[in-house]
């Protein structure tokens, strides 16, 4: 089996029957992603005056930092092959559990810490039940889903305002440059992404999370810490949520039994058209932003259009969800 | 010449499933160096003594010495750390990631806790060259052929143990240029010490391999051999322990009119066909009336056979003619619209349905095959059902008793009667009598030399020779998922004669 790629890499003589050359298929799913962002992005900047602003292409970042920080909590989870339907109600729980606290005076240093705790936690229990009881981990995440958010109900029937000074200034300091600005959550969001993307290419648990998803009988008989790596993802996806929620809470200054409704389908569907099968064990965090641009910018032109109900956004995800889907499905029969 | 040390040593090992002894006092020893096969037919108790051995298992009784010291490993994690290695039919690693992750994941080289690929990626690249395998370890694993995934698990294997290594079924889906490989990288280990216990159900491959074998039947130990001193078909009746003297003969050898069956018009005509990794092509012709009998080994690809004639399989290769007309069987319904009938082997799992009635389960077929918006009337249905509970003696003769509790041979005859029902040109039947009293037996033997002296053909599996020999007109002997010979079965045909084409693999001994 000769190529006639001219790359010097591949100058070696292939010994067996082996691999046919294809240049980065496991990134295909990414590239597809990346050309559909960069041609919403043009046919946006072609339609409309104003669109090509940079700071609208950065306020996609403002306004979805959230978005982007639970997503990366998602990605690790459906990495190995699960799902976590519990993020958008412990995002909830997050901002009503800190307006209430905050509320009654606690001092932030004490709720910041509380509440990450508190999501980190829930994401453990849940990563214990699916280990150890072998439940299905869509059983499991979303009676942590009801229970989280019943929870929020339970301490507030209505939003509480948020007027802490901390919170206040972290909600509005905006770092400027060169005439454009973005929040303090955009940054804490992007170093999130960095060290998740460390994570996940250059650790072990990083490694074992793609192995699991890959084929978790094999990984448990090469002798990999399947267990406590399956836990570890949900307790990841946990404090990506409560995090997630902290920075909401920044952004809305509230917190509301009714944020973050049918969060955990945008977190899944921005990591799915991100390129990360559903299956597991394939997949990239890079991929996982550029979901959530995709996402973020599909409001942005409709917000921008003007005209149309913001339920074409709806619309929009659903179709290019579907789109995705059958584009993994496509990449991974050819891989066989 | 002292007696060399083994370096693995089992001795009376017992083991007991719920109402199955798997495992009777039975010894192994490994020489360190060496390639040792363990052979024996499904059910002999190979796989279990590899599990107790690499502790998936525990043993009820008996010892296990590695080395000299006594060990007692409680999974393959731990078997694996002492240095006992298991690599499975299947590979059991991870397909999406990349050949050298695969090697070394769990055992990454670090950095400050930061794994260092290109060290990783030079490491298994050097493992791989000791093993003739010199590929682009940054590749996926999937993006290889299976002999490839193979050897990267070999490399695992050795990697992270090198006293024994144990592979299992592992040439089962490769073809032969990939055996070729993987023969010379067990050579390259055995010559490096490391003593390799080699399971196969193909014995030239085992001749080819193997220095000393042990052969097991029924949970006990036959005996240790040498390969070269143990001619092939001593070994076959070994492994199957030929039971010559039982079963007086129920019925008279048919060995009757072959001539008519030769003159007699072609039912089914398969020209080169075949499936990759099931069976290799092979011709077959079966005419009206006559009875051809499967016989070979277990996985030798008397099953995969039938089913690319009953199109359960696709075949990738040559094609089939019915009635002398070309057809291509997409599926079991195009063979049963072309009156081709197929009772499995496996009755419960794939045939009868135990919670319906003996009625129920004979319309069962006819009523697939004239399509559910055509209805048999009740009375038809007790008409047909009465038939057969007479003409195959079904007892009770209770056409409303659920199938479940009838014995097998009953179960087996209501089996038939579906398939009869619908008037079969040619009726396959795979294994007809397992498990079934002798009585029974001799019935349903009789039973096919009925049919077939009707006029129809009748292709016959069985894993008792004996009984292939007392049913069939021809006899195609099958081995290693090839058909080599097709024999008259005439008067001095007897079962060590199919026995030595199976061990000569067709040649004249």
């Amino acid at each position: 089996m000769i190529t006639d790629t001219p790359a010097p890499v591949q100058n070696r003589p292939v010994a067996t029957k082996g691999r046919v050359y294809r240049p980065n298929q496991r990134h295909i799913p990414v590239l597809a992603t990346l050309a559909l962002l960069a041609l919403m992005y043009g046919l946006g900047v072609a339609n409309y005056e104003g669109f090509s602003d940079t700071q609208v292409l950065l306020n996609i970042f403002v306004d979805n930092a959230f978005l982007l920080v639970v997503a990366v909590g998602m990605t690790f989870v459906i990495l190995t092959g699960g799902i976590d339907l519990s993020v958008g109600a412990v995002v909830a729980l997050t901002t009503v559990v800190a307006a209430t606290l905050l509320g009654k005076d606690w001092p932030p240093g004490v709720v910041l810490p509380l509440v990450l705790l508190i999501g980190t936690t829930i994401g453990l229990a849940m990563g214990c039940i699916i280990h150890f009881f072998e439940i299905p981990p869509f059983i499991a995440t979303l009676a942590g889903m009801f229970l989280a958010r019943g929870l929020c109900h339970l301490i507030s029937k209505e939003a509480i305002p948020i007027t802490d000074g901390f919170w206040t200034s972290m909600a509005q300091e905006r770092l400027r440059f060169g005439g454009f600005f973005i929040s303090l959550s955009v940054v804490i969001a992007v170093v999130v992404v960095l060290i998740a993307a460390f994570v996940l290419a250059y650790t072990r648990i990083g490694r074992n999370v793609y192995a699991i998803g890959g084929n978790a009988q094999s990984a448990l008989l090469m002798g990999l810490p399947v267990g406590r790596t399956r836990i570890s993802v949900y307790a990841i996806s946990g404090f990506c949520s409560a995090l997630g929620g902290v920075l909401l809470s920044f952004y809305m200054l509230s917190g509301d039994p009714l944020h973050a409704q049918g969060l955990e389908l945008d977190a899944i569907a921005a990591v799915v058209i991100g390129g990360t099968l559903l299956s597991g064990g394939s997949g990239f965090l890079f991929g996982t932003v550029l979901g959530v641009l995709v996402l973020g910018l599909i409001q942005t032109i409709i917000t921008f259009q003007g005209t149309l109900s913001s339920w074409w956004t709806r619309i929009v995800i659903g179709g290019l969800l579907f789109a995705f889907v059958l584009l993994q499905r496509l990449v991974t029969r050819r891989a066989r | 010449m002292g007696q060399p040390v083994p370096v693995l040593e089992m001795t009376g090992i017992g083991k007991t499933f719920p109402g199955v002894v798997a495992l009777d006092d039975v010894d192994f020893r490994l020489l360190p160096g060496e390639v040792h096969a363990l052979m024996g037919e499904n059910g002999a108790g190979k796989s279990t003594l590899i599990k107790v051995l690499t502790g998936v298992y525990s043993n009820d009784a008996g010892e296990v010495r590695l080395a000299g010291e006594p060990v007692r490993f409680t999974g393959p994690l731990q078997a694996q750390r002492a240095g006992v290695s298991t690599v499975y039919q299947e590979v059991n690693l991870c397909p999406n990631l990349s050949v050298a992750e695969n090697i070394f994941i769990g055992r990454e080289p670090r950095r400050f806790g930061k794994i260092q690929w290109s060290r990783m990626r030079k490491r298994s690249a050097e493992l791989l060259r000791r093993l003739d395998l010199d590929i682009d370890v940054s590749a996926p694993l999937s993006t290889y052929s299976l002999a490839v995934q193979q050897m990267v698990a070999i490399a695992r294997a050795v990697d992270v143990s090198v006293k024994v290594l144990v592979l299992d079924e592992p040439t089962s889906s490769l073809d032969t240029s990939e055996v070729d490989q993987l023969f010379r990288v067990i050579r390259r280990l055995s010559d490096d010490g490391v003593a390799i216990l080699f399971v196969s159900h193909f014995l030239d491959q085992v001749y080819e391999i193997a220095d000393r074998m042990t052969v097991l039947r029924n949970g006990r130990r036959i005996g240790e051999y040498r390969t070269a001193e143990l001619p092939q078909m001593d070994l076959v009746s070994k492994m199957i322990g030929k039971e010559l003297e039982t079963l007086e003969q129920l019925e008279e050898r048919t060995g009757r009119t072959h001539d008519r069956a030769r003159d007699a018009p072609v039912v089914i005509q398969a020209e080169g066909l075949g499936r990759v990794g099931a069976i290799e092509p092979f011709d077959l012709t079966i005419h009206e009336g006559e009875v051809v009998g499967l016989a070979g080994l277990l996985g030798s690809g008397r099953t995969e056979l039938a089913r690319l004639l009953f199109g359960a399989d696709r075949a990738d290769h040559g094609g089939v003619q019915i009635g002398g007309r070309p057809v291509t069987l997409r599926g079991p319904r195009t063979a049963m619209r072309h009156r081709i009938a197929f009772s499995s082997e496996n009755r419960r799992a794939e045939g009868l349905v135990e919670d319906l009635s003996v009625r129920e389960n004979i319309v069962l077929a006819l009523q697939a095959s004239r399509g559910w918006l055509r209805p048999i009337s009740r009375r038809r249905q007790e008409e047909l059902a009465d038939k057969y509970i007479k003409a195959l003696h079904i007892r009770p003769a209770d056409p409303e008793r659920p199938v479940r509790n009838l014995s097998g041979g009953n179960q087996q005859k209501v089996l038939l009667a579906r398939w009869l029902i619908t008037e079969p040109r040619l009726l396959i039947v795979d294994e007809p009598t397992r498990g079934i009293d002798v009585g029974a037996k001799a019935e349903i033997q009789r039973l096919l030399a009925e049919l077939s002296g009707g006029g129809m053909a009748v292709l016959f599996i069985s894993a008792e020779l004996e009984e292939v020999l007392r049913v069939s007109h021809t006899v195609a002997v099958l081995r290693d998922r090839r058909l080599i010979q097709q024999i008259d079965n005439d008067a001095d045909l007897d079962a060590d004669r199919v026995m030595q084409a199976i061990a000569s693999g067709g040649q004249p001994a």
